[in-house]
């Protein structure tokens, strides 16, 4: 009874929200120009409302505005993202705002976890980023954006392909099996981190001319209200929103070539001639070829892409819209690949009641049509006999030259490799993937109690993927691949893939803001309680050859795995004169992951922070404008990337390739799967240290922070004891480790002025990992958990989890060299001088992730000028070259199953022969992979008004992946995973762009 | 109006939203049990006869395939490849390219420590093999525990269907036993676990090899009489015989595992499978041929592999390509490409009267090209090949696929109970049975030459004749460490071949590689391990 006149108040809400009508009175007009105040420019865009009202318009492409105000209103406020928002008096006449550009942005708003706070009242480690600091240029993944800007947070680019992904590491990560990724949250709502089939990057959904900002949060203070999901830092995207007053267009266009920058180095066909006649047999001899071709050109091609976006944004009557259009397409330097990639995105925010409801509803679309070309080409084109022709003027195999062998039944040369561009032009695999991310924020300020909102955020993300994988029947990657019964060959793949995503997310707190004049403080409550569920379809299809016979069949037309966190939290800022900062939250998860006794995880946190630049013996300093050190200490969780159903165990069915035969039967088996009831979550406790700074107005500010990061129950897949579990290696809570860190930030503006504005930012960051627990007993045999998996005899892996050492420890034998520094054939160190070279010779040696990494970024502006650069630096990374080690000996080139290849360059350097297995691990392989990297050099011309002065038009022009310098011999230092074996090339890119607002 | 109404119920309202996160979490920690949508639970699996039976047939199945996707992709075994990961892929391995029978060209991790005997605790081929033998056991323990007659009763499965059930369990013993006994005879002192205990509540105390060799002794001297008759069972099922084989074969190595021979029980047991009625299949070159299934008359207990249903990366598959190479057409040998990885050493080529095969049809080589002499092991040519296993059908058609072939492999057949039986009495037998082990011998030569030329005499049945004949008979098998453990050979400086210890002309290593080492990666998780001394 009483919830339903609740009920009943709620809807009559909703109607008077929707016929809201404000009752104007008398009205007067202004006029202005808003204009930076350094260089005069003037600012397209800026909001100019009435001081204390919703009542606003924005800036016109000559930073013009025209605003109607209540007759009685006295101020304007004015503001424009990067610049610090002023209140103007309104006076008769043409307005004049000079609006200064907010280096340390500390007044600005930003977005933390489940509400807002001041960047100065920030008690935790928090990064936040804005159109400003983007990184410019043909970006086409939000994280691109941000690369290299923010310490702590590195972000690496998986491939050089269209639409990759990265990989984004915050403070190193905290795991070993379970996942490293950060949480992401895209206007509120946390997304899943999978892929869907057809397209590997979950935020190639989101185009980055949508984004407004970023905020990241690094400590457990400050990312510990997202619990359960935090423990690797959470990326919070903010995009961007409608604005009231008259529609504001935005046209950017791009146009860019993407070259290769380096290939591997391989032999010639010449150098492969004379190696084979001077080293080979007789046989190997009478199979060279005449040609000299160079497989990489043939594969690579230079790649034109082009990337338009529309965006409008304005207000109809009171509801502020923006709406935004995007088409990227880009060619891939590895030939066929492409993505075409249609985006559409709506953000509709009205406010209702005297800005007592607030209302955010963001819609974003994507569909991506993909064109993926065959990765596999990159390393056949490296191992490829170059003495031979691309094309074989026959009709077999499509006309590519290939290896044969009459005797066999398909006529080709078993285990020999096909034809680079063969098995490139041979396959298409193409598939579309749309996807729709909604949601809608209510924010409603109580009306009998203005300090207390109530908010409720709810969303949806579906993603649809569908592919196509045709091989046509001449083929020879897949010719005669199928015997049917009755003794007939089919040929060829005629191949679907599907998959969808469900994922929807519920969110409800309440926030409570109270002066406490008494004790000059301000209290902040906040209590919550969010839901989120995750549900794939995966189906799965027959395999098929090109002319439909079918090879094998799946038991199951599709699965549905699903996994839901359930979670109350709960935070309380207290903020003291403005000079002390108190935070605490907490966080209860529930997750579907984990047995209902250890279902619930706790994360609590706190944190300190004092402003001392508040104090009265720094507070008229002329050269401290800021000083704040900050304390924090938090727990976070993971269960992210491990099993959605492990904790009892189920029965799966086997295929019908994997039957047994019982008299004339076949049987398909169940098997009992490995399950490890008592898996709990991971957690981690942070230690943050920092000191915040602003000197000379903020001319030069930064931020020192040190932090300490220990992880326990870590979710580490380890032995079980043979005969207590259906799997030998199980996910279980066993193990710490722990990661240690400084990062450092610095922001200068060493000159400023009205003609020229320079911009220095820089960061450094020091990170150290050791792992210092693995396992349930101690063995002094035990090494540690091998993993790294290479290309190069059957099963071998080149890294290590060991106690005592960094995660990701290269595992490799000690090479001995000769007088001369010439690594010799197949010697290496007997380590333990058991006279013997077995695996306890083996040792640990430096490690994937690098000790230091710095980002800098600068940015000169001059009149209509500007020019910037970003740059990027790794040291004490490390890889293994895994295409030297897999091509580069005597053996690869002169295969004794009887064809040539080619091989790295550096066969000629070692002259290994590649006999025996223990030279793959050898520690020669492993090279110093640090780097400085020029990510991105630009320059912009603003034209300014054009069309009749009505549009503001400005041109740049930019270089991608502009330069690289390091020791590394391999094509790019920067490989995810420290193994280099035939990584898609990033191309170096040339981008000529334009900008158009009106 | 509202407004008063609002306030009026404020702070109802109020508690009720702050109340709303613990009630919701309460009333959501039942939406937090998920069911996966196409493996199913225990219950469901075992609630019918069909279930049981699928779930009996993995205990078979996982010594044909490596997992439950054919050929690959759903690995019963983690921390190796999966294709490395077979059952007979690895117990071959360390059984034979430890020594003379067999070398190998590849460099997979670990694989040529077995010709160089230096492998460690580490060694991940002995680890996949330790742990594919617990998985086996492991999942016979459980499939006895859920069909105990109260398990059977409980789920409604009574009358015929619950006997046909109740005939699983000493099948599934008998294949507990056989692992056992694997791991007894590679690792000496391993973990112990049966259906005694519940999975997961304990953590498995270590067994000394004599205590294991008298479960398996007593295992299979329990289930004797429960298991149907010699070839009462379907095909690819364990009976009376291949228990009484397993214990033949025991109680020949009883020496070697309990300190106390026990040829005289060999003899015994070898002969009662003998008497079971099995004879020798008249051609010993279709010993392993693609439709291998129909020599029944010798084949006590069969690996069954199909080349379109049993798909794996191992077992006869890897037999077959692997030792196909150099100038060998794979389509001869019903494959479509060799792997170029095996080889034998000219020990072996020195056991038969010539490599042609024209005298001993058991010589099964491959010369062309290849050089008799092994001075590179990675070199395919270097070492004769052997043609023993063959994707080809009797009538020369090739098997029903070219990758993944069709020949079954027997883990017991007549030849070796005869050989048994032969080793047996030239050891410790009577004048009698010296006599029948005669005549067994020249059963076995009979059929290799053809004719009684190379029949034997009385005088000429001495244990070392029988090693050697066990060679000629039962190479590329599995047998061999074993055999040479038994005679003291495996180890000793006193019998070399090329590249033992992993020396081009041979030399002797330290005896406590009599044993392998458990693998490190259970000493590092069960506490209640020991590592073999030495290791």
């Amino acid at each position: 009874m009483k919830s339903k006149t609740w009920l009943n108040h709620f809807s009559l809400l909703l109607v008077g929200l929707l016929f809201s009508i404000t009752v104007s009175a008398q009205q007067k007009t202004v006029e202005g120009k808003v204009l930076d105040n350094v260089s005069g420019t003037p600012l397209v865009g800026a909001s100019v409302t009435v001081k204390g009202s919703e009542n606003g318009v924005l800036t016109n492409a000559t930073g013009q505005f025209t605003i109607s105000v209540p007759s009685g209103a006295t101020q304007l406020t004015i503001s424009y993202s990067g610049y610090a928002t002023t209140d103007v008096n309104i006076t008769s006449g043409k307005l004049e705002v000079k609006l200064s550009v907010s280096s340390s942005s500390l007044a600005d708003v930003v977005v933390i976890g489940y509400g807002t706070t001041r960047k100065k009242d920030l008690t935790g480690s928090v990064a936040t980023l804005s159109t400003k600091d983007f990184v410019k240029g043909a970006l086409t993944t939000p994280e691109q954006l941000i690369q290299g800007k923010v310490a702590g947070v590195q972000i690496t680019s998986n491939s050089g392909a269209p639409g990759a992904g990265s990989t984004i590491r915050i403070r190193g990560g905290s795991s070993l099996n379970a996942s490293n990724d950060p949480l992401i949250v895209l206007d509120g709502m946390p997304l899943d981190n999978g892929g869907i089939a057809g397209q590997a990057n979950p935020l190639a959904l989101i185009n980055p001319n949508d984004i407004e900002s970023f905020t990241i949060l690094k400590d457990a203070s400050a990312a510990a209200i997202y619990g359960s999901r935090a423990s690797n830092g959470v990326i919070m995207i903010t995009t961007k929103k409608g604005s009231r007053g008259r529609p504001l267009v935005n046209f950017n266009s791009q146009f860019s070539v993407g070259v290769i920058a380096k290939k591997a180095d391989v032999l010639t066909g010449d150098e492969i001639r004379s190696f084979v006649n001077a080293n080979g047999n007789a046989s190997l001899k009478a199979l060279l070829g005449a040609e000299n071709t160079d497989w990489q050109s043939q594969i690579y091609q230079n790649a034109i892409s082009s990337d338009n976006n529309i965006s409008i944004r304005g207000s109809v009557k009171n509801l502020p819209y923006r709406v935004s259009l995007g088409y990227l397409n880009q060619n891939g330097i590895l030939k066929t690949g492409n993505l075409s990639r249609y985006t559409a995105g709506i953000n509709l925010n009205p406010t209702f009641f005297k800005n007592h409801l607030k209302v955010d509803l963001n819609v974003k679309s994507s569909l991506s049509k993909n064109k993926f070309a065959n990765e596999g080409a990159i390393g056949s084109a490296v191992n490829f006999d170059p003495t031979q022709a691309v094309y074989s003027a026959k009709q077999e195999y499509g006309g590519y030259w290939e290896w044969l062998d009459p005797a066999s039944a398909t006529g080709l040369k078993a285990l020999a490799p096909r034809n680079p561009l063969g098995i490139l032009m041979q396959r298409e695999d193409q598939s579309d993937v749309m996807r729709h991310v909604a949601n809608v924020v209510v924010d409603y300020k109580f009306h009998f109690l203005p300090a207390l909102r109530a908010v409720v955020n709810a969303g949806v993300d579906m993603a649809e993927g569908n592919g196509t994988i045709v091989v046509p029947e001449q083929a020879a990657s897949t010719f005669k691949r199928f015997k049917d019964p009755n003794n007939v060959f089919h040929s060829g793949v005629n191949n679907e893939y599907r998959q969808t995503r469900q994922n929807s997310y519920l969110n409800a707190y309440l926030n409570y803001a109270a002066d406490l004049k008494g004790i000059k403080s301000k209290l902040d409550l906040t209590a919550g309680y969010e839901f989120q569920d995750y549900l794939t379809t995966n189906y799965n299809f027959p395999d098929k050859t090109f002319n439909g016979t079918i090879v094998t069949t799946p038991n199951f037309e599709f699965d549905k795995p699903q996994y839901r966190l359930a979670s109350a939290l709960g935070r309380a800022n207290l903020n003291v004169m403005d000079k002390y900062l108190v935070t605490a939250s907490i966080r209860q998860d529930g997750s579907s992951k984990f047995n209902g006794d250890n279902r619930f995880g706790l994360f609590p946190s706190a944190a300190l922070a004092w402003k001392i630049s508040e104090e009265s013996f720094l507070k008229n300093s002329k050269t401290i404008s800021d000083l704040k050190l900050r304390f924090g200490y938090g727990v976070t969780g993971q269960q992210d990337g491990i099993g959605y159903y492990d904790y009892i165990s189920y029965y799966n069915l086997s295929s019908n390739t994997a039957q047994y035969q019982f008299g004339n039967s076949f049987y398909q088996m169940f098997r009992p799967g490995g399950y490890y009831f008592n898996r709990r979550w991971e957690q981690t406790a942070t230690t943050n240290i920092a000191l915040d700074f602003g000197l000379f107005d903020g001319r030069i500010s930064g931020t020192v922070e040190l932090y300490k990061r220990e992880t326990k129950d870590l979710l580490n897949e380890i032995n079980q004891p043979a005969g207590t579990n259906f799997s030998n290696k199980i996910v279980a809570n066993v193990g710490n480790m722990e990661n240690k860190g400084v990062e450092f930030t610095l922001n200068l503006q060493p000159i400023r002025n009205a003609k020229l504005t320079w911009d220095v930012s820089f960061n450094a960051t020091y990170n150290e990992n050791k792992i210092t627990r693995l396992t349930i007993s101690e063995d002094p045999n035990y090494a540690g958990a091998r993993f790294g998996g290479i290309s190069g005899g059957t099963g071998n892996t080149i890294m290590i989890h060991s106690v005592g050492y960094n995660r990701g420890a290269f595992f490799v034998y000690k090479q001995v060299y000769d007088q001369t520094g010439k690594p010799i054939d197949n010697l290496f160190a007997d380590r333990n001088r058991d006279g013997i070279i077995n695996e306890r010779d083996l040792y640990q040696y430096k490690g994937v992730d690098p000790r230091m990494f710095f980002g800098f970024s600068t940015n000169i502006s001059t009149g209509k000028w500007n020019a910037g650069l970003v740059a990027r630096a790794n040291v004490g990374n490390y890889m293994y070259n895994n295409v030297a080690s897999s091509t580069g000996t005597v053996r690869n080139i002169l295969n004794p199953i009887g064809y040539i290849n080619n091989g790295s360059r550096d066969v000629l350097t070692s002259g290994f022969s590649g006999n025996g297995s223990n030279y793959y691990l050898s520690d020669y392989y492993i090279q110093n992979a640090s780097f400085f990297r020029i990510d991105n050099i630009n320059v912009g011309y603003n034209l300014g008004s054009v069309l009749r002065n009505k549009a503001n038009l400005r041109i740049s022009a930019n270089v991608q992946n502009a330069l690289v310098v390091t020791k590394y011999t391999g094509i790019d230092p920067e490989i995810n995973g420290g193994i280099d074996n035939n990584f898609y090339p990033r191309p170096r890119t040339f981008v000529l762009g334009l900008n158009l607002d009106f | 109006m509202i407004k008063i109404d609002f306030m009026k119920r404020n702070i109802v309202n109020t508690a009720f939203l702050l109340a709303l996160s613990s009630v919701l979490l309460v009333s959501c920690s039942k939406q937090l049990d998920l069911l996966p949508l196409n493996d199913i639970t225990s219950e469901q699996v075992y609630s019918t006869p069909e279930g049981y039976k699928q779930a009996f047939a993995k205990l078979y199945g996982s010594f044909a395939t490596t997992g439950n996707n054919g050929p690959a992709g759903n690995g019963d075994i983690q921390g190796l490849d999966e294709g490395t990961s077979d059952f007979l892929r690895l117990y071959w391995k360390a059984q034979e390219l430890s020594t003379d029978e067999a070398v190998v060209a590849w460099g997979d991790p670990g694989i040529q420590d077995f010709h160089n005997m230096n492998w460690s605790a580490s060694n991940p081929m002995l680890t996949g093999l330790y742990y594919r033998s617990y998985y086996q056991i492991t999942l016979c323990n459980d499939f006895l525990r859920q069909a105990t007659d109260e398990n059977l009763s409980t789920r409604g499965i009574a009358g015929a269907d619950a006997e046909q059930i109740r005939k699983y369990k000493p099948e599934a013993r008998f294949l507990r036993a056989y692992q056992y006994w694997v791991l007894m005879d590679l690792f000496g002192n391993v973990p112990f676990a049966t259906d005694e205990q519940a999975l997961g509540s304990f953590t498995p105390k270590q067994i000394s090899r004599a205590d294991l060799f008298k479960y398996v002794e007593d295992e299979l001297k329990a289930i004797e009489n429960e298991l149907p008759s010699a070839k009462g069972n379907e095909y690819g099922r364990a009976d009376k015989a291949a228990a009484q084989a397993l214990l033949a074969r025991l109680y020949l190595n009883a020496g070697v595992y309990t300190g106390s021979a026990r040829y005289a029980d060999a003899l015994t047991y070898a002969k009662k499978v003998i008497d079971g009625g099995y004879t020798l299949i008249a051609d010993y070159s279709r010993m392993m041929r693609a439709d291998n299934n129909s020599n029944t008359s010798e084949f006590i207990f069969t690996i069954n592999y199909d080349g379109l249903k049993t798909q794996n990366w191992g077992g006869t598959t890897f037999l077959t390509h692997a030792a196909v190479g150099g100038d060998m057409v794979a389509a001869d040998f019903g494959v479509d490409g060799g792997w170029f990885g095996l080889r034998t050493t000219s020990r072996m080529a020195e056991l038969f009267p010539d490599v042609t095969g024209s005298v001993d049809k058991r010589s099964q080589f491959f010369t062309q090209g290849q050089n008799r002499e092994i001075n590179d092991l990675t070199n395919f040519k270097d070492g004769y090949a052997i043609t023993k296993y063959r994707n080809v059908k009797t009538n020369n058609a090739p098997g029903s696929n070219l990758t993944w072939v069709d020949i079954d492999f027997p883990l017991f057949r007549l030849a070796e109970m005869y050989l048994i039986y032969a080793e047996s009495a030239a050891r410790s037998g009577s004048a009698a049975e010296k006599t029948n082990a005669v005549n067994y011998i020249n059963l076995l030569r009979q059929r290799a030459y053809g004719n009684s030329n190379g029949n034997i005499a009385g005088a000429a049945l001495t244990a070392d004749f029988v090693l050697e004949e066990r060679a000629r008979e039962l190479y590329w098998e599995g047998h061999r460490r074993t055999d040479l453990i038994r005679y003291g050979k495996f180890t000793d400086g006193g019998y070399v071949w090329p590249w033992k210890g992993g020396v081009k002309g041979g030399t002797g290593v330290a005896a406590f590689r009599n044993v392998y080492p458990l693998p490190s990666a259970d000493v590092s998780s069960n506490p209640n391990l020991k590592q073999n001394s030495g290791y």
